[in-house]
Formats: C-alpha cells, structure tokens, sequence
C-alpha cells in the first residue's frame, strides 16, 4: 500500500504529443516526493461540474523536482475523459490523486533485469530503470506495439538499457512479431536474474509464461480499469493466488498494480474461478 | 441513536473504512456504514463489474466481501479501535440468514446500528430482491429486530425499484424497523455499441450517482410526508452540501455520501462543511429545523433571523 497518498490540485506544466500518445507535465509536490517506481495516480476528468465521476488512473512516467515536484503521466486518447486531458493546456488545473498502489518490489542485490513494456505500459518502467541502476543493476529492456508509433520511449531505453530490443506487429520498427517472440532470447543472452513487465494483460500472460520457462521472477503490473484507484469501490478486481495457496478476488488498486506473475491467474481474469475464496458454489462458501 | 454529525457514508463505498482513512479521520465521520456484510466469503461478480454512463455509475460488484467470520476478526476491531461510529450493513438470501448474521452482531461492542440491505435475491422467492415487496422485507426486518440487542437501532435500507415504496417503508416500521435508508441502486444497464455487448458482465447493474439524486429526494419526500415521525437517512448522489440540504429538506435526518468518494476521497468532512455553512446562511441554527423543511405549505415562508431582528414587538 502506498504510504500516504494526498489530493493535489496540480496545475499543468507542459503538454506534450509523443507519437501516438499524450505526456502531461503536473505541478503536484506532495504526489512527486512520495512516488516509487510503479506507482500510479488517479485525475478526475471534466472539470468541477463534470458528468464523468471515475477518476483514471494512469502510471507516474517521470516525476522532477522541478517547481517543488513534478510527475509527468503518458496516456492514449480511449474515450471522452483521455479526450478532455489531451485537451488540457499550460496553467489548467488537475485534480490528482497520488501516489497510489504498491510499487515495484527491488532486488536487494545487483542483478540483471529486464524490463519489458508494451504500448504506453513502458512509461513506468524509466524510473525502475533508475531506481534499479543506481543499485548497480544491469537493464535491458523489451519494447513492443502493434506499430511504431505506438512503441513509446524507444530512444529512452536506447540510452539507459544495456541492449534494447523492439518489436511491432507490422513490423514498422524493429523486429516483426510481439514482445514475446524475442524474449526468451533476451533473457539467455543477458542471463537475466529478473523479468519487470508492464502493459497489457495478454503481454502480461506471455512475459510471464516465459519467465516461469527460464525459472526466474517476474513482476507484472497490470492495467485494469478502475473507478476510485484507493480501494474502496471493488471493481478492479482479478484473480491472484496468496501466499497461502487460496485464490481471491484482490483489487489491481491496493494489493497491485505489481504482482509477481506467476501468481496472477491470467487464463481466469474476468471470471471468477470456481476455487476462488467465496466463488459461487466453491468449497469456501 | 445519536451521531455527532449527519454524513455518514453509505455502505459499500467506504472499503473497510482504513482505505478512507489514509486521507482523512474515520471517527469524525457521522457514521462508517460497513459493505454488505454477508455469512459466508464471496467473491463477487466478474469484471467488468463498473461501467460509467452521464453524471452516473453502474456497478455489479456482487457483494464481494470476507464473510462475518473474516470481518469480525479483521475489520470491525480496526473501526472500534479509533472510537468510529459503526453501522453494519447485513445482507442474505434469505430471512433466516439475516437473523442468524443479527444474532453473530449482536454480541458485539462497538456497533452503533444494524442497517438491512433488502435489495438481495431472495433465493425462497425466485431472486426477487425483498425490497420489492412489503411482506418480504418486513419478514426479514422483523427477524433482525428480534435478534437484535433492543439499544441497537435496526435501519432498513430501501431501494427505489417498487411501484409504491410508501407501502414498503409502512412494512418495515411495522416489522420493527427503527430507520430508514434511502435510496439503495436501482437497476440500471449500459450497452458497449463498439463491441456489441453489455459493458457490465453481470449484464444489469446498480446505478448511482447524481444521476440518481431527483429519485432518492422524491422518495424520501414520498416516505417522510407519509411517515413523519421515522428517521430517514436519505443517500442517493450526494456530492455536494447543497445536495445534502436537498435531501435533508425533502425529510432526511442524515445523509450518506457513496459514489462521491470515488472521485474525492475527501467527500464527507467537505460535504459536511458545505452543509453547515448553507444551514447557517439560512438561520438555521439546528439541523432539526431544516428536517422536511420543503414539506410546509407554500406561502408560509419560514421566519429568517432578519425577519425577527427587523421586528418592532
């Protein structure tokens, strides 16, 4: 859980297209000191008077201490509140709430990690990027899309990966194929220690079955849709098994977005599997 | 029953009330209402169980919660421990479940009411939920009340979705409800024109939201004009103080605050300030008097405080 999220009215720093997504830059001092790699914050979309009540939750790219703290959040156009951010300008005002969620776990000892992102889901690994190099870490990182424009922050990891490897569907940048395709081969050429993954949830499942191939950890952070991002309104659920063994039903918001891969029932999200706790019929019940 | 304020939350949105408290105090809250405790763990509905639609929400959660066990050793401690005023929110499929959930409760300190949620399947009456039928919801509040330690007020949560929900609200006191709660969700559905499909995997779900607001007022308007003297907590959209004072002036002695806390997590003690500066501009020094305030005759304007200071007796 984080540990102490706030409310921040932020004003709006800079506005920025980056292919096929948006990036906002925030003023919000209390949110940025407390960010961690994996972090996320929730902004309420339409103004005061707005007719849309669910906040969006969207991961925290980069966060400067630039004007008493900035987070910067990258996200695609997908319905009328994207489309009201997008709209923002420098000096409009956004209410966020952050941070939130429970950021990535990070090895005690140097290791190689690779990072793999899909679409925009590679904006919050730069900071994990950091975060693990000034623990002496070698990254490498995986980037995939259905097309070039929809890779974002290749040149980024270019500059901080050890190798940097992309993928698109139609080929347009790098290798032809999904992020799946290349990564057992990245794993055995570092001799990778520890898979990061963030992006959709079919990407999630891939990285995930790779890794469990190389017997080697992975964490994913997932992306689900969400309505209040704290915990409290029970709509971003999905199925993960706890340390004892039981599946249950755990919110993507509090006891996520990180899990560990392997015990995400990715095959079962959007259901309720029938051994779930509390499952209808189930031997819990 | 006596809270130091009139917002509560409504059940179901609070989490288990420590979500709520990373922003602000739980104990100054009027009351946490509980999510819908139930016997056994459940794990819900699938997702997608929320959709939104104008000023509104859709949700089909399912009642996902640990079960009383889980909740009496877990969660309820928690609340008691920071002196929270505490309504349980009970729910079952049947009557005699809700009693045996009153009779778990009933031992226990620190809970300050039973709320009754009747819009459950009643799985004795093909699923119909007991809150569309007096006899039905009166069967179980009756059972509650019966199990219920007599100083615990037992509050009956209604739900809008009934051709006369006078009638039902006349069964519940007469079964021995002590308040009522209104508006629980009513049944609403979005269809995703993209995909074709409904956006809820339950299909149908509970709408909320401002959306919502002008049939939870003319239900607590309905309900209180027909029972003057029964307690209402009126909920149903409130996002604001001016919202709250709607409510309150239809015949609601508190408010609960749900879908509002999703977008701000600061919802109630902002609402409750807004409240209390409305009433205040209105010379009203008690929230008493603003109580079904809507429901005098027109033409006899309430006497303001400059009316009384500008006379000369």
């Amino acid at each position: 859980m984080a540990g102490s999220p706030v409310q921040v009215t932020g004003t709006v720093l800079t506005t920025r297209r980056v292919d096929a997504y948006h990036a906002l830059t925030v003023v919000a001092p209390g949110i940025a000191d407390r960010c961690r790699p994996g972090h996320f914050v929730t902004a309420s979309v339409g103004g005061p008077n707005t007719s849309m009540l669910t906040r969006r939750a969207f991961a925290v790219h980069d966060v400067k201490p630039d004007y008493g703290g900035t987070v910067e959040l990258v996200f695609g156009v997908r319905g009328p509140g994207t489309a009201w951010l997008a709209d923002l300008r420098a000096r409009d005002t956004l209410d966020l709430v952050g941070p939130l969620g429970r950021p990535f776990p990070l090895p005690r000892d140097p290791c190689t990690c690779v990072l793999v992102g899909g679409e925009y889901g590679s904006a919050s690994l730069f900071a994990l990027a950091d975060a693990l190099q000034a623990r002496g870490c070698r990254v490498d990182f995986v980037l995939g899309a259905p097309s070039a424009d929809r890779v974002f922050g290749a040149l980024r990891a270019r500059r901080m990966g050890e190798t940097t490897t992309l993928t698109t569907e139609d080929g347009s940048l790098g290798m032809r194929g999904k992020v799946t395709d290349v990564l057992p081969g990245v794993i055995a050429d570092a001799r990778a220690d520890a898979v990061y993954a963030c992006g959709p949830m079919d990407m999630l499942r891939g990285v995930t079955a790779v890794a469990v191939e190389f017997d080697i950890p992975v964490q994913v952070a997932v992306e689900e849709r969400m309505a209040c991002g704290i915990g409290v309104c029970m709509t971003c659920v999905l199925p993960v098994i706890g340390d004892d063994g039981v599946t249950r039903m755990v919110r993507a918001c509090t006891d996520g977005p990180a899990f560990r891969g392997e015990r995400v029932r990715f095959e079962d999200v959007g259901t309720i599997p029938f051994d779930a706790l509390g499952a209808p019929g189930g031997r819990h019940a | 029953m006596e809270l130091p304020n009139p917002v509560l939350t409504a059940s179901g949105c609070g989490g288990t009330g420590r979500e709520l408290a990373q922003f602000s105090d739980v104990a100054r809250l009027g009351a946490f209402t509980t999510r819908s405790i139930t016997m056994a763990p459940r794990a819900g509905r699938p997702t997608p169980r929320m959709a939104e639609t104008p000023s509104g929400l859709l949700n089909a959660v399912g009642l996902q919660g640990p079960g009383v066990d889980a909740f009496l050793q877990h969660e309820l401690p928690w609340l008691v421990e920071r002196g929270t005023r505490i309504v349980v929110s009970i729910g079952g499929g049947t009557a005699a479940e809700y009693a045996a959930l009153a009779r778990r409760l009933a031992d226990v300190p620190g809970i300050t009411a039973i709320e009754v949620n009747l819009s459950c399947p009643n799985i004795e009456d093909r699923g119909r939920v007991f809150a569309r039928e007096g006899s039905a919801a009166a069967e179980v509040i009756a059972s509650v009340r019966a199990a219920t330690r007599y100083d615990v007020p037992v509050i009956a949560k209604l739900s809008p979705d009934v051709a006369d929900v006078v009638a039902v609200a006349r069964a519940c006191v007469d079964g021995g409800a002590d308040a009522l709660a209104m508006i629980n969700t009513p049944v609403g559905m979005s269809i995703d024109v993209d995909t074709m499909r409904p956006a809820l995997a339950a299909g149908t779900g509970g709408l909320s939201g401002p959306a919502v607001r002008p049939l939870a007022v003319r239900c607590v308007w309905q309900v209180h004009a027909a029972l003057p003297g029964v307690p209402i907590v009126g909920m149903g959209g409130v996002t604001t103080g001016r919202d709250a004072l709607e409510l309150i002036l239809a015949g609601a002695c508190a408010v609960a605050v749900g879908t509002a806390l999703f977008n701000d997590p600061y919802a109630c003690p902002r609402i409750l300030r807004e409240l209390e500066e409305l009433l205040q501009r209105r010379g009203l020094d008690r929230l008493a008097d603003a109580v079904g305030l809507a429901h005098r005759p027109a033409g006899s304007q309430q006497r303001t405080r400059t009316d009384l200071e500008e006379s000369s007796l």
